[in-house]
């Protein structure tokens, strides 16, 4: 079985976000990056896929250099090989980095390819159901439960208040949602081993599509809670407080 | 949450790529795994066992050692900069690794036979086998050399009798490399390793209780009572006092950056209450009194770093001296309580629990303050190496 998984590089969420001087972009300096939590997800079960039916996991990446780091992540967690296709930036617009990393996945027969069901960073949640429409194959987002048997897959996604489950024929793409499985630690055996797997780096150019970012802010802080009192005689004040100065009841 | 670290003097960007990786994996394990439940382990004084199998699956016993026998394969920089991230957790957790690794494994490995090799370290990396190292006597801490436990010749075996003290994993352990005189007690060239099974008759292990420190660890009494080896459970290749020293200086270099570890677990509890801590209507981090504790920790804590990275990278060009170890050790250790202690008095009367971890790490760091080579004994062997002139024989 052959298993594509694509991956993001993005901010760790504990990092505190600076806006860059130009207030359109994010100030990089001394922020960490990690592999985007959902696409862990998207690997361990790739991986966990690999272990029942056998294959091979290839990583891809559609990000600037550094994004190698993040492809090595992947690898040392157990992926067999990466490509990035190295880009100067990231658009913002999931349409230009769904084709590009659908003209990657075209060549590559794979039977599953896996998302996250989106990246932390921008929240777009669009790029893994664009990819599935450009290469006509059946996609299921957001899945929590996935098993495979031969060439057909079942695939459980939450819904409002239910339980939604799916039937699909490979190949076919997913995007993983958080609860489908318990993301491996990479072992410090499978770092060392990582520095020696395939990545292959191809360039691409990509226009900015349709979508241009014009300002970044920060959200407005917070004010400072206040304490209305405690125990039972502060619950008037509470109720007064929620009434007349939050308006919330 | 993620823990992010303390770097000022952005030592991040002297880090190759899997060194960071490896960092940060061991980072988010003890986020994960060991922070959640260390308080209750403390304050019970048992060591978390379920650990053990977890930290060897990740690969952490002996992570320097060659992937042939089982372990990472790592440079000494990535180790040490997994003491650090272990003893961020606590440096109970870090003392078991170092004594796996540092204090069994690496005897096995550096004076062992293949067949010892063979056979021991792929079941202590995967930490199926837990080892404890038998150096100190009740008698004889700093003058190791002192030692009166004896191995004596008889057919085809050794005959083992002495008592050892302050044996960490001590009775947890299957194995323990237990250091005897082969010869009279004077000549401590005659000390030679024995990989001792544990389950031996004669082999008595003993926790010792009433511990306000490193309450985490298994602190044990090992007694030998005509403990009968084979010919060939001596590390054929151990050779005098020099060898258990060796493995000193292996665990001591893991010391000197687990002692990181505490100091910066420390600094973060200190600023993040300074900020949050609000006394005479302001947060207690802009009183200058505060401010001045948390710059001597961010400064101390800064050079400990730079300290470390150095030593790591002589160490990995073959180039590190035991005083230089000595030095590291003996710096970072006094740094990382000092750290503690300030943090345990900013926080005021907050600081005295365990929810919170300065005095934990304090009373720890009293531990490491003296084992491995006391903090003096550290100052004279720089003094010997400074001067020449050797402190202990006048």
């Amino acid at each position: 079985m052959k298993i594509g998984v694509c991956i993001k590089r993005v901010p760790d969420t504990e990092t505190r976000i600076k806006i860059g001087a130009d207030g359109k972009s994010i100030d990089e300096s001394g922020v960490k990056f990690v592999l985007n939590p959902f696409d862990e997800y998207a690997v361990e079960e790739a991986l966990k896929l690999k272990e029942q039916a056998g294959g091979e996991v290839v990583v891809v990446c559609l990000g600037t250099e550094a994004s190698q780091e993040t492809i090595r992540t992947a690898l040392a967690m157990g992926a067999d090989s990466g490509v990035l296709l190295k880009a100067s930036a990231v658009p913002l617009d999931p349409l230009v980095v769904a084709r590009a990393l659908a003209a990657e996945l075209e060549q590559g027969a794979f039977d599953m390819i896996l998302f996250g069901k989106l990246a932390i960073d921008d929240y777009g949640q669009a790029v893994g159901t664009m990819v599935a429409e450009l290469l006509g194959l059946p996609s299921v987002s957001a899945i929590t439960r996935l098993e495979v048997t031969d060439n057909t897959a079942t695939a459980q996604r939450e819904v409002e208040g239910a339980l939604e489950v799916v039937e699909f024929s490979l190949p076919a793409v997913v995007t993983a949602e958080k609860g489908l499985n318990e993301p491996r630690y990479p072992a410090l055996r499978g770092i060392m081993l990582a520095k020696k797997k395939p990545l292959e780096i191809k360039e691409v150019d990509l226009d900015q599509g349709g979508m241009e970012v014009v300002e970044l802010t920060l959200p407005p802080e917070r004010k400072a809670g206040r304490i209305v009192g405690e125990g039972p005689d502060a619950v008037p004040a509470l109720v007064d407080a929620l009434r007349n100065e939050a308006k919330v009841v | 949450m993620t823990f992010q670290g303390v770097d000022y003097y952005n030592v991040d960007s002297m880090l190759s790529d899997h060194e960071r990786a490896v960092r940060d994996m061991v980072r988010r394990w003890v986020d994960d795994e060991v922070l959640p439940i260390i308080k209750e382990n403390y304050l019970a004084g048992t060591f978390p066992r379920q650990l053990i199998p977890r930290m060897g699956q990740l690969g952490f016993f002996g992570a320097n050692l060659p992937a042939e026998y089982g372990c990472a394969a790592l440079d000494n920089l990535s180790y040490g900069l997994i003491m650090q991230e272990l003893e961020r957790g606590d440096s109970g957790i870090r003392s078991f690794a170092s004594v796996q690794g540092a204090l069994v494994m690496y005897p096995i490995y550096a004076f062992g036979s293949e067949d010892q090799k063979r056979h021991w370290l792929p079941r202590m990396a995967s930490g199926e086998v837990v080892g404890c190292f038998g150096l100190t006597e009740p008698d004889y801490g700093s003058d190791p050399g002192g030692m009166i436990t004896t191995a004596r010749e008889d057919g085809d075996s050794w005959v083992l009798n002495g008592s050892k003290m302050w044996i960490t994993n001590g009775s947890t352990a299957s194995v323990a490399i237990i250091w005897a005189k082969t010869g009279d007690l004077g000549d401590a060239k005659s000390i030679r390793g024995f990989v001792v099974p544990t389950d031996i008759p004669g082999f008595t292990a003993r926790e010792q209780g009433g511990k306000l420190s490193l309450r985490l660890s298994d602190t044990s009494e090992l007694v030998l009572q005509e403990v009968r080896v084979p010919k060939s459970a001596m590390l054929p290749g151990s050779s005098g006092l020099r060898s258990p020293i060796m493995c000193l200086n292996q665990a001591r270099y893991g010391i000197a950056w687990g002692a990181v570890g505490a100091a910066v677990a420390c600094f973060d509890e200190a600023v993040s209450y300074a900020k949050n801590r609000v006394m005479f209507n302001r947060p207690i981090g802009g009183f200058q009194l505060q401010q001045s504790r948390l710059a001597d920790m961010l400064t101390e804590i800064t050079k400990a770093q730079l300290l470390c990275l150095q030593l790591g990278r002589l160490k990995d060009a073959g180039r590190m001296t035991s005083g230089q170890v000595s030095l590291a050790k003996r710096n970072n250790v006094s740094t990382a309580a000092e750290c503690a202690r300030e943090t345990r008095r900013l926080l005021g009367a907050n600081g005295i629990l365990a929810e919170y971890q300065a005095m934990r790490h304090l009373a720890n760091l009293e531990s490491v303050y003296t084992y491995e080579g006391t903090h003096d004994v550290h100052t004279l062997v720089l003094g010997q190496e400074i001067t020449g002139l050797d402190a202990f024989r006048g």
